[in-house]
């Protein structure tokens, strides 16, 4: 009898012994746009993202318990800020997610540094992130200016749009584009005919795409973002500039824009994603459960990025049995990457996630064959040519190692 | 006999004032004192960096209330002095390596500057011709800041701002220290309205808001007073920028763009507008909102309209201002 209950609270106390060593408890917080301008990129969309990335890794299953909050940055840095302090000095939070506009994802890298926990940004575009202000804190998961620039830029010319007209939204994010994108035309052989700098923010466009249409440029690059492109190309579609056999070039558009604005609209537009829901079987696969979960919306790149993005973390949570900073960032860019959204890539030292790109072309009302049906694509990227190369970003990890 | 009456009820009603105003003094004064001890307690209860965020609007709030309270004028453009202080001193702070009390005196600078320009175009006119120079004036800073990315960084803002310290001794990396000192700030700016508001400067202010022309014809200059409350307020506004911009480590687009001015408008109706307290209670409110209902998502903005139109059409003296007339005494 003594023996059996010996025996017996030795067995409870190895069981649970057992149980706590592989229960690692993560928390995450999903930082983002819920009620602005990027509400409908990033969104309550990434929140579903990051769930399904937990449900689908089976998580509990494997001893990682995985905790998902969410909040609004309003797209002010003040809040973001105060947000991600919060969270990490009080909350517990080890990994903030998704965190599109660029001044409160600069803000959120810096405050993740000081705090050393980890920041995988997926919505914002700013290439400074893995650039002058990169930190071994922070991976960029889905895209940047530089891919957009090398992606729309480099495979236009390749594809024969050899000469280009910009309207520049006059501020230094447009400034900023329509700078990189020129060098990458001019470098794959193309010719910039001329640019115009548009009002930020511009209501009316007329003048300015009248101009770009006498230029006689076979592609309109439209460097501006948000409202501005919405605008703009609503009004290149009354003006059937895509018609007359001008193309429309977006440097900064998504998914969500494009169903928004409608294929009546958008048709012939070209741009660049990382991510499309109907590119193969696993991103359809995924897309469709995805939409069953939001409202009938299809995953936008953005939000894509965050699932995989978490997906990778969970890996390395499993793989280290730990989620120290440094352990877990080193075992996170050491690992090749490899989920169903983006494919095989991997993470470079200065948190650059490597993956290809794609230029896509909005179709005519006539093609589509249903209602998601908005692209079709034009040439893929390979992550080598769509990303900066690794020593030109002036990344200061870079230079040490 | 009837002059003698006359004479004895003048001293009682006077007596009575003074009496009067001596309760609102010790009122006061306790309220000083809790707030004060309130201050002292609040970081062991609360967040720190989310009440020293409290703590800069409420200052801006005040400034703003300085202005719009005790002045009678409604400028529509506070965020442009609140804005490029918080400017002037990230940017002192990060490139010019000042310390941060250096960095907070010359962003007070720059908006005293910028107030006495704009301020001394905008009292030319008044009501809604006021408010809309005010506007159009800070809107022009907002598009200096949106195309000078050399100095402001434009749409990326000023970041990684060093908090540094305080007279090259005191480390503000924690958040508490700092705390104690934004406190310290805010106080110190509590105190200086708190003693305009009450000065005589202040008595001919409220005079000329009540009714300008009379002001005018017992001999006050009444430009030369609007002018001056102008520039007192835009550098109160600008202190609590400059000081918002160490906090946070950073200074941005949000603070100059025409929603911060109008987000303090409605701190202040919310608070109470022309009340001492009101705009203390306003900040709190909006702050508290834009923070704890931050994972509502698309609602937070729709509550803060919810809120503003029950404040209007419920207790259109603000929160203050109903509690003052339960008390019926001023606050």
């Amino acid at each position: 009898m003594k023996l059996k209950s010996l025996l017996v609270a030795c067995a409870i106390a190895a069981l649970s012994a057992g149980a706590a060593q592989a229960q690692v408890s993560v928390k995450i917080g999903v930082l983002n746009d819920r009620s602005g301008l990027y509400a409908d990129i990033s969104g309550e969309g990434s929140v579903i993202a990051a769930r399904m990335a937990a449900e689908d890794f089976k998580a509990k299953e494997k001893g990682i318990n995985v905790e998902i909050v969410s909040a609004d940055h309003q797209n002010k840095p003040d809040v973001g800020s105060n947000i991600a302090r919060q969270w990490y000095d009080n909350e517990g939070v080890d990994v903030i997610m998704d965190v599109p506009t660029s001044s409160v994802a600069l803000a959120v890298n810096q405050i993740t540094k000081d705090k050393n926990k980890i920041f995988i940004n997926s919505g914002a575009a700013s290439s400074d992130l893995t650039g002058p202000q990169c930190t071994p804190n922070t991976v960029h998961w889905t895209y940047d200016t530089v891919m957009l620039a090398n992606g729309t830029g480099g495979a236009m010319v390749k594809a024969g749009g050899d000469t280009w007209f910009f309207l520049t939204a006059d501020y230094a994010f447009g400034h900023a584009l329509e700078r990189d994108t020129t060098a990458v035309v001019v470098k794959n052989g193309g010719k910039v005919l001329g640019s115009v700098k548009t009002p930020f923010p511009g209501q009316d466009f007329s003048s300015f795409l009248l101009q770009a249409q006498a230029s006689k440029a076979k592609v309109i690059g439209l460097a501006n973002a948000g409202g501005d492109t919405i605008n703009s190309i609503k009004q290149a579609g009354e003006f059937g500039i895509t018609q007359a056999g001008q193309k429309l070039a977006g440097l900064l558009v998504f998914s969500s824009d494009v169903k928004a604005l409608g294929l009546q609209t958008a048709q012939g537009l070209v741009l660049t994603e990382s991510f499309y829901w109907d590119l193969n079987d696993q991103t359809r696969e995924f897309s469709k459960r995805f939409a069953a979960r939001n409202n009938g919306k299809m995953p936008t790149m953005v939000q894509a990025g965050v699932y995989a993005g978490l997906l990778h973390y969970l890996k390395a949570v499993e793989a280290t049995k730990s989620k120290d900073t440094a352990t877990i960032m080193a075992k996170m860019k050491e690992m090749p990457t490899d989920d169903p959204l983006f494919g095989k890539g991997t993470i470079r030292v200065d948190g650059r996630k490597m993956h290809d790109a794609y230029l896509f072309e909005v179709k005519k009302p006539s093609e589509s064959k249903g209602e998601w049906d908005l692209y079709k694509l034009i040439s893929t990227i390979p992550a080598e040519q769509a990303f900066r190369p690794l020593d030109q970003g002036n990344c200061p990890l870079v230079k040490k190692s | 006999m009837a002059d003698g009456a006359v004479a004895a009820s003048d001293v009682g009603a006077t007596e009575f004032a003074l009496r009067e105003r001596r309760d609102t003094g010790a009122l006061h004064r306790a309220i000083f004192i809790g707030l004060a001890g309130l201050l002292l307690v609040a970081p062991f209860l609360a967040y720190p960096v989310f009440l020293m965020k409290v703590l800069c609007f409420a200052l801006f709030a005040l400034a703003f209330n300085l202005l719009l309270g005790y002045g009678g004028l409604l400028s529509f453009g506070h965020a442009a002095y609140f804005g490029m202080a918080s400017y002037v001193s990230a940017y002192t702070a990060k490139h010019w390596g000042m310390t941060p009390e250096l960095a907070i005196l010359l962003g007070v600078a720059v908006a005293a500057l910028l107030g006495t320009a704009f301020g001394a175009l905008a009292i030319r006119r008044q009501g809604i011709y006021f408010a809309m120079i005010t506007l159009a004036l800070a809107q022009m800073v907002y598009f200096f800041s949106l195309q000078t990315p050399r100095f402001t960084g434009g749409e990326d803002g000023i970041q990684a701002v060093p908090r540094g310290k305080l007279f090259g001794l005191l480390s503000l990396a924690d958040d508490r220290i700092l705390y104690y000192v934004v406190a310290a700030i805010f106080f110190g700016g509590l105190l200086l309205i708190y003693r305009i508001i009450h000065s005589p400067f202040g008595q001919v202010c409220k005079a000329i808001r009540d009714n300008e022309p009379r002001a005018i014809s017992l001999g006050y200059r009444a430009n030369q007073y609007k002018l001056a409350v102008f520039v007192l307020s835009a550098s109160l506004a600008g202190l609590a920028g400059a000081t918002k911009a160490i906090v946070f480590q950073l200074a941005s687009l949000t603070d100059v763009h025409w929603t911060m001015s109008g987000e303090v408008v409605l701190m202040t109706l919310v608070g109470g507008m022309g009340t001492v307290f009101g705009p203390i209670a306003g900040a709190l409110v909006i702050v508290a909102m834009q923070n704890y209902l931050a994972h509502l998502g698309a609602w937070v903005t729709i509550i803060q309209g919810v809120i503003f139109v029950v404040c209007v059409l419920v207790f259109r003296e603000g929160i203050v201002g109903v509690i003052a007339k339960r008390v019926k005494q001023p606050l």
